[in-house]
């Protein structure tokens, strides 16, 4: 009898173990594929070419600036807008709304985060695109500006999903010792809620980012994929391609082991630097939160 | 001089319960009174009438009066915030908020528009002085407040309701987390303060209750059994269920 519960514990121990480990070995294995894949650009691309403003890959430009570019100002922009909305959401429901209004919000938000991106895109194509270029009047609908508000629209129900949690995590002793100070419900919420919560919060603000920056589909369907450097303000109103959209689009079409192939892999890598770094800038930014009052504390 | 006046006041929660039945007492300036009795029976809810802290929760009828100075707050068309200036309140788990001690003190002051840096630096001193903490935190008034012990921490929530000169101080069983040294200098405090506030309090014993009450009420299962001067209730209360718990027969 003890026997075989000591043959089991051993098993299923060495089970989660396993899995444990091969989630490390497999982030490891395609972190050295994409290296693999993606290094061999700097023997072939001078880093001059590489950082030059024109990618056309059929006559050997292979300039990435364009493409950093386009998908910078689609993420600021969505970020811009999936930001304070879905922070001012997550308020709502979490603060201000009824019960029974919170009750059919929060899994309507949590419904709307599962909603693929293609349909997004197509509603992009066909409504929101039509409606910028009559409304604002441009020459074209698919621009970086319709690509960030449908990216903030997939990142919105992200941010409020999060940060609605973290508000909710905050003791309601908090909001009473506040209340009871003759603070109004808005100084309650800007002033004692959203710090106390404001790691939970920032977490909520860097997985909506990462969900805009790593979104290939609807980029791809609405941002008008022209290759052009976007660094003024109007390019916001013209189209531009990221860097997702590039990997997606051409990635099929490319010979294996190009010059163009590994370039693609090269751009796949500095995708993931910058997701990394915005997953670093926002966990240290926690960490030295929670850091500071733990030294204190001892 | 009775600073409150309750009248008839009932107060069911949408559950139903009825936490409150038919409680009329009159609540003098310038002295401890103290509401006690077992739990559930409506001294916290009675407590968080007179600043409309029940507003928040889910309150289904209220009906009567509660009248501070003259005024009955219940009346929709009161100044809840004003009121809630007028009447502080210290809860049972000292909540500190997130942030620096003196930021605590000054919070409500600046939440009330108070700008000038004289004036906040003077209500912080006073009002840790009043909560007797003045000479323990005095060097380090900018570290969070969390880093205090749990004593430190709820004369400091009293502290900060005394920063914004409120005329009631309501305490609901403020030292129940407390050990006996911090509990003494609490009550201490409060001792001095009452010269100045009308101050109402729910123990967390009859112990405490005993200690500390110019006039004290029982209260059982909603209802207010028993209300008078301290030194009579609890060396000879009327009624036999005062007495049945004030001696330990049941609670």
């Amino acid at each position: 009898m003890e026997k075989s519960l000591n043959w089991r514990e051993f098993v299923i121990t060495r089970l989660i173990k396993a899995a444990g480990y091969s989630a490390i070995l497999f982030v490891l294995l395609i972190f050295i594929f994409l290296l693999r894949e993606g290094l061999p650009t700097f023997g072939e691309v001078s880093l001059d070419s590489l950082f030059s403003v024109r990618w056309y890959p059929i006559e050997e430009h292979f300039g990435i600036l364009p493409l950093i570019t386009g998908s910078l100002i689609v993420t600021i922009g969505a970020a811009l807008i999936a930001v304070p909305f879905g922070i001012g959401t997550a308020i709502f429901i979490s603060e201000i709304a009824p019960r029974w209004v919170r009750e059919i919000l929060k899994p309507l938000v949590e419904l709307l985060g599962g909603l693929p991106s293609v349909v997004l895109g197509f509603l992009g194509i066909l409504v929101l695109s039509p409606f910028l270029r009559v409304f604002l009047d441009l020459p074209t609908g698919l621009t970086a500006f319709t690509g960030s508000l449908l990216l903030g629209g997939i990142a919105v129900p992200t941010v409020v999903s999060v940060a609605e949690d973290a508000l909710d995590a905050v003791p309601r002793a908090y909001r009473e010792g506040a209340w009871a100070l003759g603070a109004t419900q808005w100084q309650t919420i800007w002033r004692v809620t959203l710090p106390a919560a404001r790691s939970g919060v920032l977490t909520a603000v860097m997985l909506g980012i990462g969900r805009a920056i790593g979104e290939t589909m609807t980029v791809m369907m609405v941002t008008g994929n022209a290759p052009v450097l976007a660094l003024k303000l109007g390019s916001l109103f013209s189209p531009v391609r990221t860097m997702t959209a590039t990997i997606a689009a051409e990635m099929g079409e490319v010979a294996n082991g190009s010059t163009h192939y590994h370039v693609l892999f090269f751009i796949g890598m500095v995708l993931f630097l910058i997701s990394l770094g915005v997953n670093i800038a926002a966990s240290s930014v926690v960490f030295r939160a929670k850091k500071r009052a733990e030294r204190i504390l001892s | 001089m009775n600073k409150i006046l309750i009248e008839s006041l009932s107060l069911q929660y949408s559950d139903g319960t009825e936490s409150l039945r038919n409680v009329s007492m009159e609540i003098p300036a310038n002295a401890i009174t103290v509401l006690f009795g077992p739990a559930g029976g409506g001294k916290s809810t009675l407590l968080r009438c007179l600043n409309r802290l029940n507003d928040l929760a889910d309150v289904q009828v209220v009906e009567g009066k509660v009248l501070i100075d003259g005024e009955n707050i219940l009346a929709p068309q009161t100044d809840v915030i004003a009121l809630r200036r007028k009447v502080g309140m210290v809860f049972a788990r000292p909540v500190v908020l997130p942030m620096s001690i003196r930021a605590n003190l000054t919070y409500g002051l600046e939440l009330a528009g108070e700008k000038r840096r004289s004036k906040l630096d003077e209500a912080v001193e006073r009002s840790l002085r009043l909560a007797a903490l003045w000479d323990e935190v005095k060097d380090r008034l900018d570290d969070p407040a969390i880093a205090l012990s749990g004593g430190q921490q709820q004369r400091l929530c009293l502290a900060r309701s005394l920063a914004l000169q409120p005329e009631i101080i309501l305490l609901d069983e403020p030292t129940s987390g407390l050990d006996p040294i911090s509990t003494g200098k609490v009550e201490a405090a409060l001792q001095e303060l009452k010269k100045d506030y009308t101050i109402v309090l729910v123990p967390h014993s009859v112990q405490q209750a005993a200690r500390t009450a110019d006039y004290a009420a029982f209260f059982l299962q909603g209802e207010l059994i028993e209300y008078g001067e301290g030194s009579v209730i609890f060396t000879a209360p009327k009624e036999k269920r005062t007495e049945d718990y004030i001696t330990g027969r049941f609670g």
